[in-house]
């Protein structure tokens, strides 16, 4: 793909500065992020994955279906409460205060769709803290589909799943957005799944490439002490 | 998927449902209560009223300075004396009579202790100070013993086994404790300051004594003047009460107003043993009389009086329920903005520092007696500190960076992660609420506490003292019964301040 054909970036950054309050993660930051790409973030903990998705869905809030590592799910209401709460931006306060009270049919009808394909369709109206730590994170990635927006960010979205059930989910889930940019630690799921996957360390993005090019051995390479 | 039938196995659910129980039962108790604005033109008394509110009067009481001397007096000696004895009731928390002997003495009112008191000791400094000593002792004693038993018992279980259990005790017990109790008996302080203000209703020299005069009058400048000094006092506490100064505060107390005992052992023996015996019993009759003596007072006095008791209690709290959840965002970090929340802030203040039983008595000259001013003044006090307690709980929650915003945050992100906890607040209040309800009867709505005023006021100790077992009865009653429904719904409110 050369530059003159290549759809305007996503996401940008040039020499930027990330972190939270006074702590520096990244002294400065070059990347781009084409619309349309899938992209895996791999790193060993505290080399700034959480620091960079958030500073990402910072720049495009609109476009964005966030699905964060602690899950934030309300535990005390349904799965059908917490996937309906990523859509509350598209319907009116009314409506979605009548959904909390009494859902209606088709309020009902369209979360189920979502948690029949997470595999939640029985446990739709049992609250979250009844449930398996999977199946929470199913919910919460639900919730993240529910938004309805082109853009994934995710971290970890597939972590307490195993292996068979986390890639069936994740290539569902990249199929239904255009673009997305996803923390894994799971270095095979993350060639299988994704076109291109950036390695960090420290602050400092020390891999950058298609996820053709690469092999398992090149990714270990980041997480050597 | 089942269209027809749509159960939800969520833990909100359950609680949805107690609540959904409670509501109807205060929408019943509104259906029952005697709502009725009986006095002619309220919108121009209010207008009076608020005028007086704005312009305090502070040079026109007189004895200003005693009154205000006074009540700092008997809430210091009030609190000193129960503190002491419900620190060494506490000790024996573990035993079974002393836990319910510490319930019974606080159950009853301290207007309504100060009204027994009264006969003895007459209108003296010791009628005051015990007023507020003896229900003080039963309230310190259980919170703290719950202290010692939430404890960490390792320090304990870790020293060798000896005999010397005094020793380990302060060793080991009491310095895990101390910082809780020290702030629980400043708390209990803010709160003797409102008791004692109060007892000035029942003919006790402080500052209640001076505004129900000038409120009745309708010197509304006086009356709101101490109303402001009385904010003075509680909103300034933390700056003027520091423990070194404690021992110089309680010997000025007790060089003020000495809690000397000034009557006769023999007005004593006669009280307990004469004036408090049924009249039936005291004229030589059996026990059948005495059985139809207090199926008289059941049908007249203990009957009407409880049903408005609760009537009453359960209609202000479903308005304690409702007010609290309004007002709570107002003072949560997570909705508004600086204007709001400070105002907010200002508004819950001002409700919580206000005793319920002088917003009652505000809104019963007002509106006229009917149930209304108790519904309105309970409501809005406990919907306050209710209120308040939920918004310091909703500064602890951490929001998801994408949460709503607004009544979409409110209803599906905060409401359901603090209910349990503004649930365990509203049940464990709802103890005090019907205490405080019992009380109201004094300025003539006809709860328990208005029987037992008349029959105090007739002479009729007996009577009295057979009331004040019923008050007893019913906030047992009640502090079992939401017990019960907080242990069912798994609700605890440990470690976070509820009375």
């Amino acid at each position: 793909m050369n530059a003159s054909e290549a759809p305007a970036p996503l996401f940008h950054f040039r020499g930027a500065r990330l972190g939270h309050g006074r702590e520096t993660v990244f002294p400065a930051l070059d990347l781009t992020v084409r619309r349309g790409e899938t992209v895996a973030l791999l790193g060993p903990s505290g080399s700034g994955k959480s620091t960079l998705l958030a500073a990402l869905r910072r720049q495009r809030e609109t476009l964005c279906a966030w699905c964060p590592q602690e899950q934030a799910l309300v535990p005390m209401l349904s799965v059908f409460h917490n996937i309906y709460m990523g859509g509350l931006h598209r319907f009116s306060t009314w409506r979605n205060l009548r959904a909390l009270v009494h859902p209606t049919a088709a309020q009902r009808d369209s979360v189920a769709a979502v948690a029949e394909s997470l595999g939640l369709a029985e446990k739709l109206f049992t609250s979250v803290d009844r449930l398996s730590g999977g199946q929470a994170q199913r919910t919460a990635l639900g919730r993240a589909l529910f938004t309805e927006r082109p853009v994934l960010l995710a971290d970890e979205p597939v972590s307490n799943l195993d292996e068979h059930q986390g890639l069936a989910l994740l290539r569902d889930t990249l199929r239904r957005h255009d673009s997305a940019v996803v923390a894994m630690h799971d270095r095979a799921l993350a060639l299988a799944c994704f076109e291109r996957v950036i390695g960090l360390r420290h602050g400092e993005t020390v891999l950058d490439a298609p996820s053709a090019s690469l092999t398992l051995a090149d990714l270990d390479s980041l997480y050597l002490p | 998927m089942s269209r027809s039938a749509l159960t939800f196995t969520t833990t909100a659910a359950g609680w949805r449902r107690a609540s959904g129980w409670l509501g109807l039962a205060g929408l019943i108790a509104f259906a029952c209560a005697d709502l009725e604005v009986t006095r002619g033109d309220p919108g121009a008394e209010m207008m009076r009223v608020g005028l007086g509110l704005l312009r305090p009067d502070f040079l026109a009481t007189e004895g200003l300075g005693r009154a205000l001397a006074n009540t700092l007096a008997f809430a210091f000696q009030g609190v000193a004396l129960g503190a002491a004895a419900g620190f060494l009731l506490a000790l024996f928390w573990h035993r079974r009579a002393v836990r319910a002997g510490a319930a019974s003495v606080r159950a009853v009112h301290e207007l309504f202790w100060g009204l027994l008191l009264m006969q003895v000791t007459g209108l003296s400094t010791l009628t005051g100070v015990l007023a507020i000593a003896l229900p003080y002792a039963g309230i310190f004693a259980k919170v703290f013993g719950e202290f010692l038993e939430e404890a960490d018992p390792a320090p304990a279980v870790a020293l060798p086994d000896d005999r010397r259990r005094l020793g380990r005790f302060f060793y080991a017990r009491l310095p895990l404790i101390w910082a809780s109790c020290k702030a629980y008996t400043g708390y209990r302080l803010e709160c003797a300051l409102r008791a004692s203000a109060i007892l000035g209703f029942i003919g006790l020299p402080t500052l209640g004594f001076h505004l129900e005069t000038a409120f009745r009058e309708g010197h509304y400048g006086e009356g709101a003047a101490l109303l402001y000094l009385l904010f003075l006092l509680i909103l300034t506490l933390r700056f003027w009460l520091r423990p070194l100064l404690l021992p110089v505060y309680l010997l000025a107390a007790l060089v003020w107003a000495p809690p000397v005992w000034t009557g006769s052992l023999q007005t004593l023996v006669r009280f307990v043993t004469e004036d408090l015996v049924p009249a039936p019993l005291k004229n030589g009759g059996g026990f059948a009389e005495l059985w139809l003596w207090l199926g008289t007072l059941w049908t007249e006095q203990i009957g009407p009086g409880v049903w408005h008791t609760l009537v009453l209690g359960l209609a202000a709290l479903l308005l304690t329920a409702l007010l609290a959840l309004v007002l709570f965002p107002l003072r949560s970090p997570l909705f508004g903005n600086r204007v709001s929340r400070g105002l907010g802030h200002f508004i819950l203040v001002v409700l919580r520092t206000t005793p319920e039983f002088f917003l009652a008595f505000f809104f019963l000259i007002m509106l006229g007696p009917s149930m209304l001013p108790g519904i309105l003044a309970l409501g809005l006090h406990t919907g306050a500190i209710i209120a308040h307690l939920t918004a310091r709980f909703s500064e602890g929650l951490t929001l998801r960076d994408d949460s709503p915003r607004g009544l979409n945050r409110y209803a599906f992100e905060v409401l359901p992660r603090l209910y349990p906890n503004f649930l365990a607040f509203l049940l464990y209040r709802w103890e005090i609420i019907m205490r405080e309800t019992a009380v109201l009867g004094i300025l003539g709505i006809h709860t328990l506490g208005f029987y037992i005023d008349s029959s105090v006021a007739e002479f009729r100790f007996d009577r009295t003292l057979v009331l004040i077992l019923a008050t007893v009865g019913l906030n047992l009653g009640v502090d079992a019964f939401s017990r019960w429904l907080r242990g069912r719904l798994r609700l605890s409110t440990r470690g976070q301040p509820v009375e």
